[in-house]
This record gives structure tokens, sequence and C-alpha cells, in this order.
């Protein structure tokens, strides 16, 4: 049985506040790491093998190596719990359950690149969250955990908590630093990297909170002991948000490398009424969606990629048989639509037209030759966009049409739905 | 805008970020003084920032949360997202709401007590479907439920 890690405290009663988190060993691995060299922190992360819990899953060892080493220039590391993936929930429950988690993250994560601001950025819409994060900074300081010379070290951290005001795309890293400076959240071309030039044009380290979250178990249990989880390339614990079609949706944490249908059958209930799976989105509106066929697929970043899709946040979706496919890939496709910050003409244009075409075929006002002009838009937005975004926003429409491509004609043919929708 | 670094030894505290890091902060405190970012609002926090009047609706205008019309006194929003839909909410919820306030989504009731807006995902699918008033957020919510909120709220 796996015992969680990230959400061990979640379920204590007033598990956010600062009082309980010490209780349960809090900030025990910020008062050790400080005791080490920033390299052999940078070393331990690198070592443990986690990677960015985000989306894009890159070694969040090898970014802090890429912080600038010189310690006399200014550094930053800005947080990111913009979470806006559809089927996304898991940066909510941890942040307005315990944020002390992260902060101990935070602080273990700055010592070692050298930066003396954090900047926390949280989505506009979760106001307990906001209160949360506020409350815990300010304890956090008032304990001696964030400040001047935190915990005699000599290491001083300023931390302060910024609210998005309703955009997806300020979740991608650089559109959050562009929010971050008061502006609109428009990505900017890398490189520069953030590690080179990032908030203010200082070297700036982004991760997401979950990430920050895996940090303080990973100084205190060794980074051996975070390794020895999870499949050869994912390592760790995961939280897995899942929802849909099953009999109870919710957080799940287990380790990387588990199984679509040990998380959907085993944790989250099974589906509903007993029915069978159509499809899976395995991580996020952002990421293809597979089939009954592929259940088996453990979760991890290359297994994932191996069965045609990607790991993304984790975050399950789940369809059954009665789902209408084109629906499906027409909702998650408005919603990008919507959210396109509108920088790049293949993704603000190519979006509103992709949806458009999936919505006309829906409504049974489809025409012969649809499908090929759906797929041919997609290769058009695809890669052209300057940042993932565009890669993404096909995903839902390319892959619910090249698994479920009857269900697309027969709407085209019959005008109607055959899932009876 | 890049800040310029100058003296490497200078540290953060002496470094300040540019007033316009400021600019969202300044625009959700306008829009709750005022209601709604009216163009006297968008100027005040114009002034304040020592920005253009441009360079705040640029940003103002970017964000969904930003009101630049006046909105009424409850923001309804209702999650039409994947997840919301395959738990049976979105349309059917969007549609329920919009019968008992005789608003089609995107209006405001004539006394200015409702505003209903239809969003995309408010990262609540475990517990879907879902809708925010204002700052709350409910979920796992039923037309029942739903309909007794809104009479709590006096629609």
């Amino acid at each position: 049985m796996f015992e969680p890690v990230l959400t061990r405290n979640i379920h204590r009663p007033a598990s956010e506040k600062i009082a309980v988190f010490l209780a349960h060993g809090g900030y025990e691995a910020a008062r050790i790491a400080l005791t080490k060299t920033p390299q052999e922190l940078i070393e331990m992360v690198k070592r443990s093998g986690l990677r960015g819990r985000g989306g894009a899953g890159f070694p969040s060892g090898v970014k802090w190596g890429l912080m600038p080493a010189d310690r006399s220039l200014p550094k930053i590391v800005a947080v990111n719990t913009d979470e806006g993936e559809p089927g996304a929930f898991k940066d909510r429950e941890i942040v307005e359950r315990d944020p002390h988690q992260v902060i101990e993250g935070v602080i273990i994560a700055a010592y070692a690149v050298g930066a003396s601001r954090a900047y926390v950025y949280i989505r506009g819409e979760f106001f307990l969250g906001v209160k949360r994060w506020i409350k815990a900074i300010a304890d956090a300081y008032e304990y001696g955990f964030l400040g001047r010379n935190i915990l005699g070290s000599g290491f001083s951290l300023d931390m302060s908590v910024h609210r998005g005001a309703g955009a997806y795309i300020c979740g991608e890293e650089t559109a959050m630093l562009e929010s971050l400076e008061g502006k609109a959240g428009n990505p900017r071309n890398k490189p520069p990297y953030p590690a080179q030039v990032g908030l203010f044009g200082l070297p700036t380290l982004v991760h997401n909170i979950e990430t920050l979250a895996c940090i303080p178990h990973i100084v205190k249990r060794g980074a051996e002991w975070f390794a020895a989880i999870g499949t050869a390339e994912s390592k760790g614990p995961k939280i897995f948000s899942v929802s849909g079609h099953v009999n109870r949706p919710g957080n799940y944490e287990l380790p990387l490398g588990v199984t679509l249908r040990e998380i959907i059958y085993e944790h989250a209930g099974g589906v509903r009424g007993g029915r069978r799976i159509k499809a899976v989105i395995p991580g996020g509106a952002s990421t293809p969606m597979l089939t009954a066929g592929a259940l088996d697929t453990p979760m991890g970043f290359e297994t994932l990629k191996q069965a045609g899709s990607e790991l993304g946040t984790g975050a399950v979706i789940v369809m059954d048989e009665n789902t209408c496919m084109v629906e499906a890939a027409r909702r998650l496709t408005k919603f990008f639509a919507h959210e396109s910050c509108g920088r790049c003409a293949p993704c603000r244009i190519g979006a509103t037209r992709l949806y458009e075409s999936l919505d006309r075929i829906e409504r049974g006002k489809g025409a012969a030759g649809d499908l090929e002009r759906v797929l041919e838009l997609a290769q058009g937005i695809d890669g052209r966009t300057f940042c993932p975004m565009g890669g993404a926003l096909v995903n839902p429409a390319r892959s619910a049409i090249a698994l479920f491509r009857e269900e697309f004609e027969y709407h085209l043919t019959h005008k109607h739905c055959m899932a009876g929708g | 805008m890049r800040m310029a670094i100058g003296d490497l030894n200078t540290d953060l505290e002496t470094v300040a970020p540019p007033l316009r890091a400021r600019l969202l902060a300044a625009l959700y405190l306008a829009q709750e003084q005022y209601g709604w970012l009216s163009p006297e609002a968008l100027q005040r926090v114009a002034s304040r920032l020592e920005l253009s009047v441009g360079q705040v609706y640029s940003t103002a205008s970017f964000y969904t949360m930003f009101k630049l019309e006046p909105r009424g006194k409850y923001l309804v929003q209702v999650c039409e997202g994947l997840s919301c839909y395959l738990a049976g909410g979105a349309e059917p919820i969007i549609e329920h709401i919009a019968k008992r306030l005789n608003i089609h989504a995107g209006e405001t009731t004539p006394d200015g007590k409702f505003t209903l807006e239809v969003v995309q995902c408010l990262a609540a699918c475990g517990s879907a479907p879902a809708l925010r008033i204002n700052d709350e957020l409910y979920e796992n919510m039923t037309l029942d439920a739903i309909d007794e909120l809104l009479k709590r709220l006096g629609a």
C-alpha cells in the first residue's frame, strides 16, 4: 500500500495552519537543507529524478543547475499556482489545505539557486487559496521561516502572493512572468529562458507547486528514496485528479507508473452505472485521448508518450461508452479557442475555426470533406505558435478523429449522433 | 520592460520592481471600489501607477475577471467544461438559471442583481457540476440546490 507523501496532511483538521504543519514534521527539511551547500541540494534533486508536475515534465535538478551560479546576482523563484487545465484540480487542493509544504519547498529551492525573492502567482478564481497563501506566508514570517537570516543560516528570502485574473495561458511560464509584471499574459519567445532572463529581467526559477511540494520530502528522506518510486523515467509520487464518469471523482496520490486501470477502478470506484469506458484523457484537456485499450498503460512521461498521449498534469478524465466523442472534442476545443491569448495567428484564428468546424459537425450541419479540413487546419496550427498551446489545442480534435473516426463520419452522414446524444 | 540591474551586488530590496507590476492588484482594488472598471476607474489606476490609460486598458481587457462593463451584484458563473458536462452540468444548469432569472447567458437582470456568465474550467472537476457566485465556489450542484441558492440571494 502506497503511503501518501504530498497529501499526507490534507485530511487533518485545520491542515492549512502552521501549527498543524509543524506538529507533523513541517519545516524540518528546510532546517536540514540550510545546513547543506546549494550544490549538494542541486545534486540531490538531480539524483531524485524529479520532473516538473505542471505539464512539461522538465527535470527539476537540471532546471536548478541552469540558474546562474553567481551568488551576487539577484535571482527570483516564481511559483505557479495558476491551475486552469480542464480536468486538473490538484494545485487548488494543495494550496488550500497544505500551503506550508509548498513554502518549505520554495525556501529550499531559493536557497539552492541563490534567490532572495519569491513571487507566488495564483489563479484569480482561487479566492480561498489566495487567503490561505497570504495567511501561510504571514505565519512563515512570524515563525522565522521567511524574511531575514532564516533559522540563523544567513539566508534571506521574501515571498508574496499575486493574484491572476482569469487567463489559462498564464499557466505557461513566460506568460505568467508577463502577468506578474502587470501586463497581458502573452508568452515570450524562448530563448532566452527564464533562468537567464525571467521576471523583471532577472534569472528566475519557475516551478509548479506540486513540484515544489516534492522538494522537502526529497531533502528529508533522500534522493534515493524518491527515485525508488515510479518508473525508469518518471519518479516519485503524483497527484492524479480524476473526473468524468467515475463513481468517486477526486484527487488520488499514487506512485508514478500506476496504471490508468488501477486509478480508475481501484481508487476512483470504477465507472458510473458499471458502464464500459470509451475514452480516457490521461493528463488534462491538452493531452491526446486514449481508448479503453490503453488502460494498462503506466502513468509516466515516457510510457504515455509511447501510448500516443502525455502525462501532462496527471488529470484523468473518464468518458463512458455513451459519450459522444464529437461533442467531447467540440467542448475541449471551445475551451482553447476561448483561452487563446491572441498573439499568434495560427492559434488565435485557427482555434476558433477548428471549434466552428467541430460545432457544425456536432450540430449535424457538417459537409463532406469537413474531417479533412479539420485535420488540415490542425496541421497548420501545431508547431506554428510561440508557446506550446498551438500543439495542445489540436490534441482533442486530432486524437478523437484518429480513434473514433466512425463517430465523426456518422455525424456527417446521419446529421446526428450514434451515441444517442 | 527590463529592469536595469546596474550593480550586480545590489540586492532586490534596493532594486524595486517597476510600478507596473502592481497593475493587476490595482485593477482588483479599483473594481471592488467602483463595482466595475469604468473609464474613470481605469484613469485613476493609470495615474496612480504612472501608466497611460492605454497600457492599463491593454492589461485589463486581457483578463476575464476584469469587468469593463457594469455587472450585477451577484455574478453567477457556470462552468461549461468537459468534466462538468460529463457530470450532467453545463448547458442544463445554464439553461435552468437563465430561465429562473429570465435572462440569457451574458446578461444582467433589470434590477441589477444577477449577472449570468458561462465560464471555462473552475478547477472543481472532481466535484462537478460547479459554479461560482462572486468569490464563493459551489460544488456538486443539483437543480434543487441551485434553486435554494438563488432563493437565498433573493432571486
